[in-house]
C-alpha cells in the first residue's frame, strides 16, 4: 500500500476518533440536562437545579475540548483530502458550512449565557438557553451526519465537465435515508455515553456516602434515559442501518459479518475470521439467524463477500469485523445492564443494590469504545471508497503533501492529544470531587 | 456568472473581517493578557471580559472556511494543503489558547493559573504573527504549479523569490503588522471592559502603539509595492479605490485622538475599521484573483475556482437566512455581557 495515503488515514481517523470523544458526552448529556433544568423549574425544586448546574459544568468541560479537537476535523479536509476537497466540496462544503451558520453560532452565543449568564436571566429565559444549547449540539451533529452519509452513499448530485461534483437538490442532500437512519443511531449512542456517564458518577456519590441525594436523582434520571436511549439504538435505529447496509452496501454488510460464502447465514457471535479460507475460526454461532434477520425466512440464501469482486471488499475486513461485533456486543450488554437498573429503580432497590451499582460505576468507558467502534464499522465497510461508488480513497488525498510530513503533524497530534486527555481527566476529576453541592450545604445535608 | 462570482467574493471578503474583527480583538487581549494583568484580580478580569464571546468570534472562522469550502473547492484544496505546516501549528495554537483561555479559572491554584496564563498568551501571541505572515504569503504571490497546487516548506532562504517559504522577511513584517494591529485593537478592548489601573495600563498600551502601528503600516505598504508593484492595477483602474488606504490612516488617527479624549467605545470601533479596511485594501488589490500565483498564469482566480448552478443558489438562499439570524445572537450575547467587568457578579469565568 502507498504509504502516504495510509500516513493522511492514519491522520484523520486519529483525530476524528478522539474529537468524537468528546461531542458524544456532550450531545448526550444535553437532553438529560433539559431534563434536570424542566424538572427543577415545574417543581420548583432547588435539588434539581443543583444538579442541572452540576452537569451543566461536565457538559461545559465536555464542550470546550470538543471545540478545540473539532477545528481541526474541517480544516483537515483540505489539508490532508485535498483531492477529494476539490471533488466533493460543491456538496459536502455546503452541509459544513451550514453546520457552522445554523449549529455553531447557536450553541457558542447560548452556551456562555446557559453556563455563566443566570444570575442575569430569568428562569424561563435560563431555562431557554439550555435548550437552545440542547437543540444547537443536536443540530450540528445531523449536518456533520448528513456530510458523511453522503460518502457513504452518494445522492442529490451530477458531475460537472471538469469532473467534480455539484449539487442538484438540497433536499435530497439533507433527506439523504442513509442520513435519517444513521442520525437516529447516533444520536442515541451519543446519549447511551451521556446516560452512563451520568449514572456511573451518580453510583458513585451513593457507594462513596457522599452527595447521597444527587447521587440518586442523577441515577434516576439516567437510568431512564439510558433505558430510552439502549432501546432506541437496537430496535428501529439500529435495524434501519442495517437495512440501509443491505439496500446500499452489501459487501461492507458481508464483511462485517464475515460471510464469505452465498448461502444460508449463520449470526456470529465469537470467533476470528479467516478471509483466506473463508471461514471463522473457533465460531460460537446462531444458526440460520442472520438469514432472519436480512430477509425474515430463516432459509434466505444470503449474499456472500465472495460474490462481490475484490476490488469491491472493504481493506480491513477483520478490523471492520472486529468493530462491528464489539460494538454489537456492548449495545446487548447496555440493554441487559439499564433493563436490571430500571427493575431495581421501580422496585426502590437500586440504591442499595451495591452490586450493580458497582457495575454501573465501572461501566461508563463502555458506551465511549461502542461509539467508537460503531464509527470504525461504518468507515471500515464504506472502504475501498472514499466516496462509495463515485472516489476511491487512493484518489483524494493530498499528492502535494508528503508522507514525512503527514507523519511530522500525526505526531503533534498524538502528542498534544496525550496532553488534553491529561488535563480533561484532570479537570473531571476535579468537578466529581467537589461535587454538585457545595461543602457547606453538603455538610448541612449530612447533619 | 461574473456577478455571482463577484457577489460571493464579497460575501467571503466580508465573513472574514467580521472573523478579524471579532476574534481580533481576543486574540489581541490574550496576547497582552501577561504584561497587562499583573495581579490575579486583573488578569481574571481580562479572562472574564472576553470569556463569554471568544467561542463565537471563533466560530466566524468556523462559517467563514465552510462557506469557502462549497464556493471555491478549489481554492480551498490548493490553499489548505499548500500551507499544510503553517495551518497544523495555527490549529494547535487555537487548541492551547482556548485551552489555556478557558481552564485557568477552572483549577483554583496559582501553580496551574500561571501556567495556563503562558500558555493562553503566548498562544495568542504567535497565532496573531502566524495570521499575519499568512496574508502576507496570499499578497506576496504562492509557487502554484500547472495544477493549482503547491506546498510551502516554513523557510528557505528568508528572500523573495521564485521559491519562497511561508516564513520570508516580508511575511514576517507582515506577521509584525497584524501582531502589533491585533495588540492596539485588544487593548482597546480592554480599555472598554475594564476600570481602574487595568483600564490605565491598556489605554496606555493603545496610545504607545498606534503611532508604532501607523509606522508599521506605512513601511508594509512601500515594502509590498517594492515586491509587486503591479498590485495597484486595481486601484489604477478604479481610482475610488484609492479612498480605502486613505480611510485606514484616518481610523488610525482615529484610535490616538478617542482614546486621548477617553472617548473609548469611539477608539475600538476606529480599531476594528482599521483591520477590516487593511483587508478590503488588499481583496480590492486581488480581484479578481482568489490565490495569486507568482507565474500569474497559474493564478487561482473566481472564474477558474468557483463551483457551478444550483449549489451557489440554494447555499445563498441559506446562508442570507442563516446569517441574519447569526446577528442577531451576536447582538443579543454582547448586549447580555455589555459593560465593564467585574469579579464580584460571580458565575463562571474569574471566579
Amino acid at each position: 500500500m502507498d504509504s502516504a495515503v495510509l500516513i493522511h488515514r492514519l491522520h484523520f481517523a486519529f483525530t476524528a476518533t478522539f474529537h468524537y470523544l468528546f461531542p458524544q458526552l456532550t450531545m448526550g448529556l444535553a437532553p438529560l440536562v433539559v431534563a434536570l433544568k424542566t424538572i427543577g423549574l415545574w417543581k420548583n425544586d432547588e435539588r434539581y437545579n443543583n444538579a442541572a448546574r452540576f452537569w451543566a459544568k461536565i457538559f461545559g468541560i465536555s464542550f470546550v475540548f470538543g471545540v478545540v479537537t473539532g477545528i481541526p476535523m474541517e480544516f483537515q479536509f483540505g489539508t490532508n483530502w485535498s483531492h477529494f476537497s476539490r471533488f466533493a466540496g460543491g456538496v459536502i462544503g455546503q452541509t459544513l458550512a451550514m453546520e457552522g451558520t445554523f449549529a455553531f453560532f447557536l450553541e457558542s452565543a447560548f452556551l456562555g449565557l446557559f453556563l455563566y449568564g443566570e444570575k442575569r436571566l430569568s428562569k424561563l429565559a435560563h431555562w431557554g438557553t439550555g435548550v437552545a444549547v440542547f437543540f444547537g449540539s443536536w443540530l450540528s451533529g445531523y449536518f456533520i451526519v448528513a456530510t458523511d452519509a453522503w460518502m457513504q452513499h452518494p445522492v442529490a448530485y451530477s458531475v460537472l465537465p471538469d469532473g467534480s461534483v455539484t449539487l442538484t437538490s438540497f433536499w435530497g442532500l439533507l433527506l439523504n435515508p442513509w442520513a435519517i437512519w444513521q442520525y437516529a443511531h447516533n444520536m442515541a449512542g451519543a446519549t447511551v455515553t451521556g446516560s452512563f456517564v451520568m449514572a456511573s458518577i451518580g453510583a458513585y456519590y451513593i457507594l462513596s456516602g457522599r452527595q447521597k441525594e444527587q447521587g440518586a436523582i442523577a441515577l434516576r434520571v439516567a437510568v431512564i434515559g439510558g433505558i430510552i436511549a439502549c432501546l432506541l439504538v437496537i430496535g428501529p435505529t439500529g435495524d434501519g442501518q442495517g437495512r440501509n447496509l443491505v439496500a446500499y452496501q452489501p459487501a461492507a454488510l458481508a464483511a462485517m459479518e464475515a460471510h464469505f460464502d452465498t448461502r444460508t447465514a449463520d449470526l456470529v457471535i465469537l470467533g476470528q475470521p479467516n478471509p483466506e479460507n473463508k471461514t471463522i475460526d473457533n465460531p460460537l454461532v446462531i444458526p440460520k439467524a442472520l438469514s432472519f434477520l436480512s430477509t425474515r425466512d430463516w432459509n434466505s440464501q444470503v449474499r456472500g463477500l465472495s460474490s462481490f469482486p475484490e476490488t469491491e471488499w472493504p481493506t480491513n475486513i477483520s478490523l471492520l469485523y472486529y468493530a462491528y461485533h464489539i460494538m454489537v456486543g456492548l449495545g446487548t450488554i447496555f440493554m441487559l445492564i439499564t433493563l436490571v437498573s430500571g427493575i431495581q429503580l421501580w422496585r426502590n432497590k437500586l440504591f442499595e443494590s451495591r452490586w450493580l451499582l458497582w457495575i454501573i460505576m465501572l461501566s461508563a468507558p463502555l458506551p465511549y469504545i461502542a461509539n467508537t467502534a460503531g464509527w470504525m464499522t461504518a468507515e471500515l465497510g464504506r472502504q475501498p471508497y472514499l466516496v462509495y461508488g463515485l472516489m476511491r480513497t487512493v484518489s483524494g488525498f493530498s499528492k502535494s503533501v508528503s508522507a514525512a510530513n503527514a507523519w511530522f503533524t500525526l505526531l503533534g497530534f498524538l502528542g498534544m492529544y496525550t496532553l488534553l486527555s491529561i488535563l480533561f481527566l484532570f479537570v473531571l476529576q476535579r468537578e466529581i470531587a467537589q461535587g454538585p453541592v457545595e461543602d457547606a450545604a453538603h455538610a448541612a445535608e449530612v447533619k | 456568472m461574473v456577478f455571482t462570482g463577484f457577489l460571493w467574493f464579497s460575501i467571503i471578503s466580508v465573513m472574514l473581517a467580521i472573523y478579524v474583527v471579532l476574534d481580533g480583538f481576543d486574540i489581541g487581549a490574550g496576547a497582552l493578557h501577561l504584561f497587562l494583568g499583573r495581579t490575579d484580580a486583573e488578569r481574571r478580569k481580562i479572562i472574564k471580559s472576553i470569556g463569554p464571546v471568544w467561542d463565537g468570534n471563533e466560530v466566524w472562522l468556523l462559517a467563514t472556511g465552510g462557506v469557502l469550502y462549497f464556493v471555491f473547492p478549489q481554492l480551498y484544496a490548493s490553499s489548505f494543503s499548500g500551507f499544510y505546516l503553517p495551518l497544523m501549528m495555527v490549529l494547535w495554537l487555537l487548541m492551547l489558547r482556548a485551552i489555556g483561555l478557558e481552564f485557568r479559572t477552572h483549577i483554583n491554584d496559582h501553580i496551574w493559573a500561571s501556567f495556563f496564563d503562558v500558555i493562553f498568551s503566548v498562544g495568542s501571541l504567535l497565532l496573531a504573527i502566524f495570521y499575519g505572515a499568512a496574508l502576507g504569503n496570499i499578497v506576496r504571490g504562492l509557487p502554484l504549479g500547472p495544477d493549482h497546487y503547491f506546498f510551502l516548506p516554513l523557510w528557505t532562504n528568508w528572500n523573495v523569490g521564485a521559491h519562497p517559504g511561508v516564513l520570508d522577511w516580508y511575511t514576517v513584517l507582515s506577521g509584525v503588522v497584524v501582531l502589533v494591529a491585533l495588540l492596539v485593537h485588544g487593548a482597546n478592548y480592554l480599555v472598554c471592559k475594564t476600570d481602574g489601573d487595568l483600564h490605565e495600563r491598556a489605554r496606555t498600551t493603545s496610545l504607545v502603539l498606534t503611532p508604532v502601528l501607523l509606522v508599521l503600516t506605512l513601511v508594509s505598504l512601500a515594502a509590498t509595492l517594492a515586491i509587486h508593484p503591479g498590485i495597484v492595477a486595481n486601484y489604477n483602474t478604479l481610482k475610488i479605490g484609492y479612498i480605502v488606504p486613505l480611510l485606514v490612516f484616518v481610523s488610525l488617527i482615529g484610535i490616538f485622538v478617542f482614546q486621548q479624549a477617553r472617548k473609548e467605545v469611539l477608539a475600538f470601533v476606529c480599531g476594528g475599521l482599521y483591520l477590516a479596511l487593511m483587508l478590503v485594501g488588499a481583496v480590492y488589490a486581488l480581484y479578481p484573483v482568489i490565490l495569486p500565483a507568482i507565474d500569474p498564469q497559474y493564478s487561482l482566480t473566481i472564474a477558474n475556482s468557483i463551483t457551478s448552478g444550483y449549489t451557489l443558489q440554494v447555499g445563498l438562499r441559506w446562508w442570507i437566512i442563516g446569517i441574519v439570524i447569526a446577528l442577531g445572537y451576536f447582538v443579543f450575547l454582547y448586549r447580555m455581557f455589555r459593560g465593564k467587568v467585574t469579579l464580584e457578579d460571580g458565575g463562571g469565568y474569574g471566579d
